[in-house]
């Protein structure tokens, strides 16, 4: 740890133009040991592909995802439609592409929302001494305690509509669903955090910092966090699981997109009761949410392994 | 720290009336009422429903009903539910046995599955156990419990015909064979939950175990000539149980709260299908109830978790 | 309809020159049902021979124990705070009405010696009253007789606002005598056709005098009757935990002999119905699952196994769709779908009949429901004496097209028609529940074929079904342009049910969205045949009111029906249970059995 910046009042002012500069090499450093995380690599391809998939997808398989074809339900995958049809003989295909992209995009804000919340919150109580470490591990007990389902029903009511004005329909519906979600699951990262950073700021090398001088901002941005980041990542790509199955439960509340718009999530649930009869209906979206939360998984151990300066490949 | 837990437990108190406000106003907000059954069906006359509203007191203002609430909860009185008019204690007390046992069986099952798989999987990282154990790991949380439990009903009770698929609380027989006939019911739903549960809980030990494994102090003891097994369990798994601790503490006071969906699907009469029927039905003093306790038990195990922090890293201060 | 060559068939049959089985005939040659038939015929004093029974075991008990399936479990066993038919089902476990209604929609005595009619001096002529005997050494579980004085008692008990039952609607209008023990009087306030109703079917359960004597008015809440009850019914009380498990006992004092043929019944609640008919279809842990919402697809994948079937039972339940006839877009005095408001597309006929050709009911029905939903154009559908044979329904999507572009609807180019600056655009809501909403999709394919744009909404059960006042998603708010529900209706007489479209009921922010009239849809012609109907004693006319309503709202379309839909259980191939769309599923619960 160098301590050759000085501790200024300042800070930001300073600080920035150094951090820059040592982070370029820092990130260089990162990717080439990212690259060399075999799985991670993997993982970050998979991920691009389906990203892929789901954008430029529909335009290659413009099937729409509501045209209902009595004569071709419950059909299994065949040429005409590679994923098989739903019981109101809807295009599987066309729908897992697009709802691939609902199911990605709130997966991954819902996540990052959570993270972000999470790690603020569990920092901050972490660090302080103080009565804020009490408020916000209070907040935190509160948000874990409240119900879920009254908690949903009244956010729909109070805010729905209102957001529905103010961004349009799906744009309000989506902030709505990753707010949700995010606002619902940040609570175990904060405490994870939390912990880490009760034993992490007594360490040595914390310590080593604050003698040197560092300021709080400082001691946590370079020194804690990372270290902290473990739990975390982990945490994080649960999150991605969690996020797209509660998006499919939120449609069920009501809380979610029109019940018209497949999502990922979705598809699963409506598929669950004819598991016996048409497995694939269940096994596409299953495959999909498992393939996506694996390669962030691969991704998020990569991006560990390769900010951790202690390890060595 | 006996001063601290007593200044911990007497912060305790304010913070959970705060929640206790929290949630009443929550719930008394949030829209419906418990009468949807007399909606549709054209020979209840209306007004029924609105004498009703005003017998359970639901159009009086919240602060009312909450002061009503906290004193006669003060007294030991939980109120009554407004769908079956019973006590709500009495609700409670029925159904916490069943959800002690399964739910309780399950996280301890996950616990007993997470830490080995996760230990030893982090100390042999990318090694083929590691990434089966992965994969796994993966597909647990990647598929939903409504999903499991009904995969797990469709291979045992139906097509193997093993295990029967309903809870029933009441089973006739005694002796061994009630034991047997117990535990046949109670396989399928702790399963499913413990391997969701145990899912996550082996990626963080893994996670931890991997931040801990690297440190220099190991190195140390690896150096010093200790056995590897000395070091993963006297220097390791101590300092990685951290978050752990924490992850636990979480779920514990679900032991109480229940698993909705795996309750829902098994038809188990706990505290998680009780909660959801009351919440789908606006049974507002049943919701407040569950969810105070809950509250409560949240709390309490998180001041658990704190203690242990401590004594798993004594340099944790909390002045 | 002659009435004049019905009055006088019936007239032979009464004098015996005609019997009663050609009588029904006859009327079935000319459109008519039995059930019709029949109730005809008792209402003009003529005695029928009680129904053979089917029950078949000769000694009580020896039967082991009857398993049934409730997914949503009776939370409470007090018949008249029975909120939903999980609680009337649970209830009548134990306790017993005066007369049931079995699947002709007829009656069938239970407390009662017998059913009151013109001949036996059981109704008055002039429609004010009617008297019931009752029958003689029925004792309550705990060996005291059951009397009149029961009777009146659950009178007072339920018509007594303090009480807070929910059965008030049937005993609040009306005045219960004791004549002698075994002997009572039900006086109405005005010439009541439809004189079924207290003491009758799922709101007539009678409860013991003498347990609930001391818990009458506020102290409903304190009696301990209401978890362990007492009552007349072929099981004792065993257990109770509400939402979970309700257990009964046989009782060996029974008032029908034979009966019951179980040694115990088991009533299971929770879960989901379609792991319900699992239960009973196909791995026969369970005889008997009520309530089977689940898509006929599964239902008969399922019957494949042989253990069980799916049962249907007829019953009057309409899923409709509602067109708002005011505007839910305007607040007018502080709401919204004011009557002071009219629809502005809406109020087009020609957009309401194109909208009635977009309902692809066949479909729906072939590929959603199944036989758990039969395609109608009607809004009553049953009994058959009050089903109208004049209406028709057709799903034609070129036809509405060519409706709309007659009225002058044109489509824009992103195929959406609009005129004088309005767009056919409609916000078309529902309660969660899968059928519903694949139905919703099945209709915004079809509408936006014609140009029109519907935006799907859904709105949990628990909130579109609640009296919440302040929430707007509730389905009497009708805050949109559509909805679509399921009405029940639960007695085979229409009053009750048709009482939705008089305009003095209409839902509005006045009477706190408590009306009836949902749609808001008012005539005349409708307030007046109504008005007739309720005090028509003549059986044939009423129906004739009744059938002229049904066409008046369909005609108009005030509502779309879409399919009415029948009960459906899952029962063990094994077990015989008498079922009726009438009455509870458990309404003849002694007679159930199983076949060696």
């Amino acid at each position: 740890m160098d301590g050759s910046t000085p501790a200024s009042p300042s800070l930001e002012a300073t600080k920035a133009p150094a951090r820059r500069r040592r982070s370029t090499s820092l990130a260089l450093e990162a990717w080439r040991r990212f690259r060399r995380h075999r799985l991670a690599l993997a993982g970050a391809v998979i991920l691009l592909l389906m990203i892929l998939a789901i954008v430029f997808g529909p335009s290659l398989w413009p099937v729409a995802i509501n045209d209902i074809d009595f004569k071709a339900r419950l059909e299994g995958p065949s040429w005409g439609h590679p994923f098989g049809t739903d019981d109101l003989g809807q295009d599987l295909l066309a729908r897992m592409l697009y709802g691939g992209r609902i199911s990605l995009a709130v997966g991954l804000a819902a996540m990052a929302f959570a993270i972000v919340v999470g790690t603020l919150i569990g920092a901050i109580a972490g660090m302080s001494r103080g009565w804020v470490g009490s408020a916000l591990m209070w907040l935190t007990d509160l948000f874990l305690s409240l119900p879920q389902l009254p908690l949903l029903l009244l956010v729909i009511y109070l805010f729905r509509d209102f957001l529905k004005s103010l961004f349009g329909a799906e744009g309000g519906v989506f902030i709505l669903i990753v707010a949700v979600i995010g606002g619902l699951r940040w609570m175990p990262v904060a405490r994870l955090v939390r912990a880490q950073f009760l034993s992490l700021r007594e360490k040595e090398f914390v310590e080593a910092a604050r003698a040197l001088g560092a300021s709080k901002s400082r001691q946590v941005v370079r020194h804690i966090l990372p270290n902290a980041l473990g739990p975390v990542i982990v945490a994080g790509t649960i999150d991605v699981a969690a996020a797209i199955i509660a998006e499919s439960t939120l449609s069920f509340l009501g809380l979610g997109f029109p019940p018209d718009i497949p999502t990922w999530g979705r598809i699963l649930f409506d598929a669950k009761d004819y598991l016996d009869i048409a497995p694939y209906w269940a096994m596409f979206p299953g495959a999909a949410i498992f393939l996506a939360v694996l390669s962030i998984n691969f991704v998020g151990d990569g991006l560990r392994d390769a900010l951790d300066p202690r390890k060595v490949m | 720290m006996g001063s601290y837990l007593l200044r911990r437990l007497l912060i305790a108190v304010p913070s959970l009336l705060g929640i206790s406000v929290v949630l009443f106003t929550v719930l008394a907000l949030a829209p419906g009422d418990p009468f949807e059954e007399l909606a549709t069906n054209p020979a209840v006359p209306p007004e029924v429903r609105t004498a009703l509203r005003i017998k359970f007191g639901l159009d009086d203002p919240v602060l009312v009903r909450y002061v009503h609430w906290l004193i006669a909860m003060l007294g030991g009185d939980w109120g009554f539910s407004f769908v079956s008019r019973v006590d709500v204690g009495t609700l409670i007390m029925q159904r916490l046995p069943t959800t002690l046992f399964v739910i309780g069986c399950s996280q301890l099952l996950a616990i007993l599955i997470a830490l080995p798989v996760g230990i030893y999987a982090a100390t042999r990282p990318y090694s083929f156990f590691d990434q089966v154990a992965n994969t796994l790991a993966f597909i647990g949380f990647s598929l939903p419990t409504f999903f499991t439990g009904l995969l797990f009903i469709l291979l045992f009770s139906i097509t193997l015909d093993w295990l029967p698929f309903v809870y029933r609380s009441d089973i006739s027989a005694t002796g061994w064979h009630w034991v047997l006939e117990y535990a046949r019911q109670a396989i399928m739903p702790i399963s499913v939950l413990a391997l969701f549960q145990a899912a996550s809980l082996t990626r963080y030990v893994r996670s931890a175990m991997l931040d801990v494994i690297r440190l220099d102090y190991v190195t140390t003891a690896r150096a010093k000539g200790l056995a590897e097994r000395v070091v993963i369990v006297k220097h390791v798994v101590r300092n990685a149980l951290i978050p752990v601790v924490t992850l636990v503490a979480l779920q514990l006071p679900a032991v109480f709260g229940g698993a909705i969906v795996t309750e829902q699907i098994f038809r188990i009469p706990g505290i998680g299908s009780l909660l959801i029927s009351s919440i789908l039905a606006n049974d507002t003093p049943v919701v407040m109830a569950v969810t105070f306790v809950f509250a409560c038990l949240v709390v309490l195990f998180n001041l658990i978790a704190d203690i242990l922090y401590g004594w798993l890293d004594p340099r944790i201060t909390f002045a | 309809m002659h009435e004049h060559e019905l009055h006088r068939l019936i007239a032979s049959v009464k004098t015996g020159d005609l019997s009663r089985r050609d009588f029904v005939r006859r009327m079935i040659a000319v459109g008519l049902t039995a059930p019709m038939a029949t109730q005809m015929l008792d209402y003009c004093g003529v005695a029928k021979a009680q129904a053979a029974s089917a029950y078949k075991p000769n000694k009580r008990g020896g039967g082991g124990a009857l398993k049934v399936l409730w997914w949503q479990g009776a939370t409470l066993l007090n018949p008249h705070f029975a909120v939903g038919t999980k609680d009337q089902e649970g209830s009548r476990i134990f306790y017993e009405p005066l007369a049931a209604w079995d699947a002709d929609g007829e009656l069938v005595p239970i407390l009662a010696a017998e059913i009151p009619t013109r001949d036996n001096g059981g109704l008055a002529a002039d429609g004010m009253s009617v008297t019931w005997k009752l029958k003689r050494n029925v004792k309550w579980h705990d060996g005291r007789p059951f009397t009149a004085d029961d009777c009146v008692f659950n009178w007072e008990y339920a018509s007594d606002p303090a009480t807070a039952a929910v059965t008030i609607g049937s005993y609040k209008d009306v005045k219960v005598q004791k004549l002698d023990d075994y002997t009572v009087t039900v006086r109405f306030a005005k010439p009541t056709p439809f004189w079924a109703d207290a003491f009758v079917g799922t709101r007539g359960m009678v409860i013991p005098r003498h347990l609930f004597a001391d818990y009458k008015g506020e102290k409903s809440r304190d009696a301990p009757t209401n978890l362990k009850p007492v009552g007349t019914g072929p099981y004792k009380f065993a257990d109770f935990k509400p939402g979970d498990l309700v257990r009964g006992e046989i009782n060996a004092d029974y008032h029908r002999e034979n009966r019951p043929y179980f040694d115990s019944i088991e009533m299971k609640g929770g879960g989901d119905a379609i792991s319900a008919a699992r239960a009973v279809i196909q791995t026969g842990e369970y005889d008997y699952a009520w309530n089977m919402q689940v898509e006929d697809e599964i239902l008969k994948r399922l019957e494949k196994g042989g253990k069980g079937v799916a049962v249907i039972t007829a019953g009057g339940n309409i899923e409709h769709i509602q067109l708002n006839s005011t505007d839910p877009w305007t607040e007018v005095d502080g709401e919204r779908s004011s009557l002071k408001t009219k629809h502005p597309i809406l109020s087009d006929p020609a957009v309401r009949q194109a909208l009635g050709m977009l309902i692809d009911r066949q479909s729906v029905e072939d590929h959603i429901y199944g036989r758990t939903g039969t395609a109608t154009g009607n809004f009553v559908n049953n009994p058959q004496r009050f089903v109208s044979k004049a209406t028709k329904w057709e799903f034609n999507v070129d036809k509405a097209n060519q409706v709309l572009d007659a009225a002058g609807w044109k489509k824009g180019g992103d195929g959406i028609r609009s005129k004088d600056g309005k767009k056919l655009k409609f916000v078309f809501q529902t309660s969660i529940n899968t059928p519903r909403q694949k139905t919703q999709a099945i209709v915004k394919q079809a509408c936006q074929k014609a140009g029109i744009d519907l935006e799907l909404k859904s709105v949990v059960a628990s909130v579109f079904f609640s009296s919440d006042v302040a929430n707007p998603d509730t389905y009497p708010h009708f805050y949109c342009d559509l909805q679509m529900y399921t009405t029940t209706m639960t007695e085979p007489d229409p009053e009750v049910f048709m009482r939705q479209f008089v305009s003095w009921e209409v839902a509005s922010k006045d009477n706190k969205w408590q009306g009836r009239n949902i749609t808001r849809w008012k005539s005349e012609d409708y307030d007046q045949a109504f008005r007739a109907a309720e005090g028509e004693l003549d059986p044939v006319k009423r129906a004739a009111l009744f059938i002229k309503m049904n066409e008046l709202v369909v005609g108009d379309y005030a509502v779309i029906p879409v399919v009415y839909r029948p009960r459906v259980a899952a029962i063990s191939s094994k077990l015989q249970a008498p079922l009726s769309g009438w009455d509870n599923d458990m309404w003849l619960l002694a007679d159930w059995y199983r076949e060696a």
